[in-house]
């Protein structure tokens, strides 16, 4: 791809925005001449999507701040109702064009919001606004005229403003209903792994030099490619990793050029990094302090290993007794649990043959006699139903053990579905 | 009843304190954490708490206190139902963390609470501008009285979020939530801290890869509720600070909740105190149950009804028959020897309640580390054992006893040591001639041990003779005998030193641990109610609604009412005669029958002639009184209107299908 060119701009300008969003170059040039000159009007919005650490928000953030293109940028997370945003927008753009007015905007609606932008923005008559909505997705659950109404700002304020939209998925899902303006569509692709290569060794530790660095970063991502692409997952895990791989270098044992030596160093340590930071069963900073003393990260539990939980006795029976109503259909209860005591055991295991098709088809839910009598024949002796049982059997609901289906009218028969798994029933069990 | 309130206080702070120091090392880290925010991660702590709810408010109240007297000002609790969606997520966040501003700097902020609190807006963005505010203000503002306590907090202090409830927040108000927050962890420090009742996992559960890649997640774990409540049965009921005790049969009851329901500490103080009130309530003489210094105090104050009380008690009369008949005499009639002889026998039961400690925590010494643990493995299941019946006498010692005279050296000499120390740190006074006796076993062992050395020198010496005979024969004989006499000394010795132990801890049982019962005016400090506090604490709301039903007599104390058997009486209160008709139906009651049944047990008894006249046209009065039941029983959730027949109601009671 040819250097960026364009007549409005400055060539340093370009030359700098150049350097500063690699591996998109043809994205940005598009993006440039679909702007064109700063008093042009361009199209009303533009639609840009693609899958996560693309460089979307990246590249628009730097793309109108190099170019010193006026412009507003908005996480619709952030800002979750359709006052907040329309207000924050407000705001940027007060503060932007210089004239600090009473703090407190009032925006309730789209129109309020078409009116006070109208009176904001005179003086940005000659030049194009940018508003950009991050993660625009959000924008579909606020109230139903917003998405359309965006998308045909320039027409309703009859100024000259760009609606830069951002999101991860496709324009398709954003249609509503009632048929809208149709924006200008633009897709970012996933960066390849030369790019990754690119982009990483771009921000290389002053200390080291830039080839060491790169070569760093191949190991890493011969690594890590297979399981995660998401550039900003890379970025962190090199950084974490980077410290173990210098060792041998401030040791003094190998030089920087001696990349087998290094890789033999640091390969056993990226695997189990895998393995623990990059899943997060121990964080980062656990994980320096692990660097440091040098220790196996067998000593320090993750998260998934404390999968044990304590529950009282009848707590226990309870959720066993749960699990086996919603798995079990009604007409073996008669089978399993009429004649006999302390059957459980066998209970198990002649559920063995149905289990497969039950299991597939999730849990069903049951009404609380079917739970109370299936507990009271795996319990050897005999249990009150005291309120101590039935608090237990809400508070198995609060932890999300059981959860509760259908009407929320309690004196009509609650129904209860087992949440757990099978092998947690087992080490319940146990 | 002071002490009981004393009691209660002493208990809540051993609690908190207990928390505070479980805590303690989270603390520490926090404080590491906000120095180190290089990426974008939000520094999170994950609590296992375990799964007694109930207990954790009071853990969370502690962390908090412990977190604002240490680390910050700015702590926000937030609960998942106060939590519905992400707006109201932040308006209570917003709340919280400006009222514990106004708790911090309560100067002149009143005004401009006022307006923070009337602007609707609630943001990310007004939060940290707010944040910005208050963290000028406490470095510029006040510099006199700040010092103190920004020496304690610093420069910009962590905004700590606590989600007491992780499992309950729906998805999407914690995703937004984190992401919101990790877009401004620059400008505004934030610490989450999650509350976490089942395991970890739930984090995963909960939070998409792409969200919790934005924690940086240290997970803590918090004692097991179960060593909670030993360190609590450790510091209320075996110390002789706290005159007052639980009988066996109490203790196991709230035990058994404890194990059975609910694991929650907080429940199992508050039937702790329940038994006080109860105690103190219900036992005229429990003005005795206090510190051994008030005794006298009040022994003298006492009443001759009093007296007459203590004479009555059944452990007091064991007493008096044991004694001489003069003495007899003089306790059942003289007061004031009566109240000379109670003091001496509250001091004797003070004494045999430090004695009983001591060697119950030596004996569990041995027991926990046998195999199998015959006694149980920890110091409560020991406890009961012995306050149950006289504990040498159960097959359970026996086995014990026989155990332990297997147990090996080293064992043997930590756990006499471990005894020594316990024995030593008592205060009781008898102990001076065990404790000697303990420490001669110990010196004896070493003894041993020397002379065990110097047999060894022998014998290397003697192989070395061995290597001079070249003779097989000879050779053969000599390791022979060697072997036999190495083994059939040394171990005589400390195997007979070994039983010498065994029995001394033997006699130490047999003298100490005697139950209590035995014991003269026990009934002053043990509470053995059981069965009261069972019906208290075990509450079985469907039992007690069928016996209010189905036999009004057990609780409106009418002679009228008690009936017989299986017959329905009518005069009964029309709901329970309907109750009791209704469940002879199945699932689904005719009502047009159940009113003809109804109509004949009332009219059964009151006019035989009349029912002639009005067989087939039911009474209006009886019509209404009918209505007028059914739809009690409605209200009661026993019944329902169905939809399958129109004049159908479902039974939604127990046993109906």
């Amino acid at each position: 791809m040819p250097n960026l060119e364009h007549p409005a701009y400055p060539a340093a300008d370009l030359l700098h925005l150049e350097s500063l969003v690699p591996c998109r170059e043809s994205q940005v040039s598009l993006l440039l001449s679909i702007f064109g000159e700063r008093q042009h009007f361009s199209f009303p919005s533009i639609f840009i999507y693609g899958h996560t650490s693309s460089g979307k928000t990246y590249v628009m953030q730097t793309l109108l701040t190099t170019l010193q293109l006026p412009h507003v940028f908005v996480n619709c997370v952030e800002y979750f109702t359709s006052r907040l945003l329309l207000e924050e927008i407000l705001l940027q753009l007060q503060s932007s064009s210089g004239t600090e007015q009473s703090s407190a905007v009032q925006c309730d609606t789209f129109n309020d919001f078409v009116r006070l932008f109208k009176q904001a923005s005179p003086e940005l008559r000659d030049q194009t606004l940018y508003i950009v909505l991050d993660r625009a997705e959000q924008l579909r659950e606020m109230e139903a005229n917003i998405l359309p109404a965006f998308l045909r700002l320039q027409e309703l304020t009859d100024r000259n403003v760009t609606v830069v939209l951002l999101s991860e998925i496709v324009w398709e899902l954003f249609r509503p209903n009632a048929g809208c303006f149709e924006p200008f569509t633009m897709y970012f692709p996933d960066y390849s792994i030369g790019h990754l290569q690119k982009i990483l060794s771009q921000n290389h530790p002053p200390e080291y030099s830039a080839d060491f660095y790169a070569a760093y970063i191949n190991i890493l991502l011969g690594v890590f490619y297979m399981v995660c692409r998401d550039l900003k997952e890379l970025r962190h895990l090199a950084a974490l990793n980077f410290s173990k791989y210098c060792e041998p270098v401030v040791r003094g044992e190998a030089n920087e050029r001696d990349t087998r030596k290094l890789w033999k160093n640091i390969e056993p340590h990226l695997k189990k990094a895998m393995q623990t930071v990059y899943l997060r069963e121990i964080s980062s900073s656990q994980w320096e302090r692990l660097q440091q003393d040098g220790g196996e990260p067998g000593q320090l539990k993750g998260l998934s290993a404390h999968t044990h939980v304590e529950l009282p006795y009848y707590s226990k029976f309870l959720l066993i007794a749960a699990y086996l109503a919603s798995y079990n259909p009604v007409r073996t209860d008669k089978r399993f649990f009429l004649k006999h005591h302390g059957k459980i055991r066998k209970t198990n295991f002649m559920k063995k043959h149905e289990k497969t098709s039950n299991h597939l088809l999730g849990p069903k839910p049951f009404p609380l006699d079917r739970l109370l009598a299936i507990l009271y024949s795996i319990v050897d002796n005999r249990v009150a139903p005291t309120a101590n049982i039935f608090s237990q059997i809400t508070s198995l609901v609060t932890l999300q053990l059981l959860s509760m289906v259908g009407q929320n009218d309690q004196l009509d028969g609650p129904r209860y579905k087992c949440t757990v798994s099978l092998d947690f029933i087992r080490a319940v069990a146990r | 009843q002071q002490i009981q309130e004393n009691l209660n206080k002493q208990l809540l702070d051993n609690l908190v304190s207990f928390l505070i120091r479980s805590h303690s090392e989270f603390q520490e880290k926090t404080t590491e954490w906000t120095c180190r925010m290089k990426f974008r991660e939000i520094p999170t702590a994950a609590l296992v708490l375990g799964v007694n709810v109930t207990d954790h408010d009071l853990t969370f109240r502690g962390v908090s206190d412990a977190l604002q007297d240490n680390i910050t000002p700015y702590i926000a609790l937030l609960e998942a139902k106060d939590c519905p969606g992400i707006k109201n997520l932040m308006q209570k966040l917003m709340g919280q963390l400006m009222n514990c501003d106004v708790d911090v700097d309560s100067l002149e902020d009143e005004n401009c609470v006022q307006v923070s609190q009337n602007r609707t807006r609630c943001s990310m963005s007004s939060l940290i501008s707010w944040y910005e505010n208050a963290t000028k203000k406490t470095d510029s503002e006040t510099p006199s009285r700040k010092r103190n306590s920004s020496s304690r907090h610093w420069q910009s202090p962590p905004v700590v979020v606590i989600f007491k409830d992780m499992e309950s927040f729906t998805t999407k108000v914690l995703q937004d939530f984190i992401v919101i927050s990790s877009q401004h962890i620059h400008e505004l420090p934030l610490v989450l801290i999650f509350g976490i009742a089942t395991s970890p996992m739930i984090i995963h559960r909960l939070l998409p890869h792409s969200v919790s890649s934005l924690l940086c997640i240290e997970l803590f774990q918090s004692l097991s509720c179960k060593e909670h409540l030993s360190t609590i049965i450790d510091k209320l009921l075996l110390t002789s600070q706290f005159p007052f005790k639980l009988g066996e049969k109490v203790l196991q009851v709230l035990i058994n909740i404890f194990l059975y329901h609910d694991f929650s500490v907080q429940n199992f103080i508050k039937g702790f105190q329940l038994c006080i009130v109860e105690h103190f309530y219900s036992q005229p003489l429990s003005v005795l149950c206090c510190h051994l210094v008030d005794v006298k105090k009040r022994i003298n104050s006492l009443s001759h009804d009093q007296c007459e009380n203590i004479r009555r008690l059944p452990s007091f009369r064991r007493y008096v028959e044991k004694q001489v008949s003069e003495k007899q005499i003089a306790l059942l009639t003289n007061d004031n020897f009566l109240k000379e002889e109670t003091e001496r026998l509250l001091e004797d039961l003070h004494v045999y309640h430090e004695n009983y400690v001591s060697v119950l925590r030596c004996l569990h010494v041995f027991t926990s580390s046998l195999p199998k643990y015959p006694l149980g493995k920890q110091i409560r299941e020991l406890h009961c054992a012995c306050l149950e019946n006289r504990v040498w006498e159960t097959e359970e010692y026996e086995s014990f006893l026989q155990l332990a005279r297997m147990l090996n050296k080293t064992d043997l000499v930590t756990m006499l040591q471990q005894c020594v120390e316990i024995l030593m740190s008592s205060s009781g006074k008898e102990f001076d001639k065990t404790v000697e006796k303990l420490k001669e076993f110990l010196t004896q062992f070493q003894n041993l041990e020397a002379e065990a050395c110097q047999e060894q020198d022998v014998s290397v010496s003697s192989q070395k003779e061995l290597q001079k005979k070249t003779d097989l024969y000879h050779l053969q004989k000599t390791l022979l005998e060697l072997k036999e006499s190495r083994r059939s000394k040394k171990l005589t010795k400390f195997e007979m030193l070994r039983f010498e132990v065994v029995d001394s801890i033997d006699s130490l049982v047999r003298q100490y641990l005697v139950p209590a019962d035995a014991r003269a005016l026990h009934e002053v400090v043990y509470f053995n109610a059981a069965t009261v506090l069972r019906g208290h604490l075990n509450a079985a709301p469907r039992t007690a609604l069928h016996t209010a039903l189905n036999n009004p007599h057990w609780y409106l104390k009418n002679k009228a009412l008690k009936c017989d058997g299986g017959g329905i009486s009518n005069k009964a209160p029309d709901i329970c005669i309907v109750y009791k008709l209704h469940l002879e139906c199945g699932r689904l009651i005719n009502l047009v029958d159940w009113l003809e049944a109804f109509s004949t047990v009332v009219m059964a008894a009151e006019e035989p002639n009349a029912d002639a006249a009005s067989s087939d046209q039911v009474d209006d009065i009886i019509h209404a009184r009918f209505i007028r039941a059914v739809s009690e029983l409605e209200l009661l959730g026993f019944i329902k209107p169905s939809k399958q027949k129109t004049d159908h109601v479902a039974r939604l009671t127990w046993g109906g299908c």
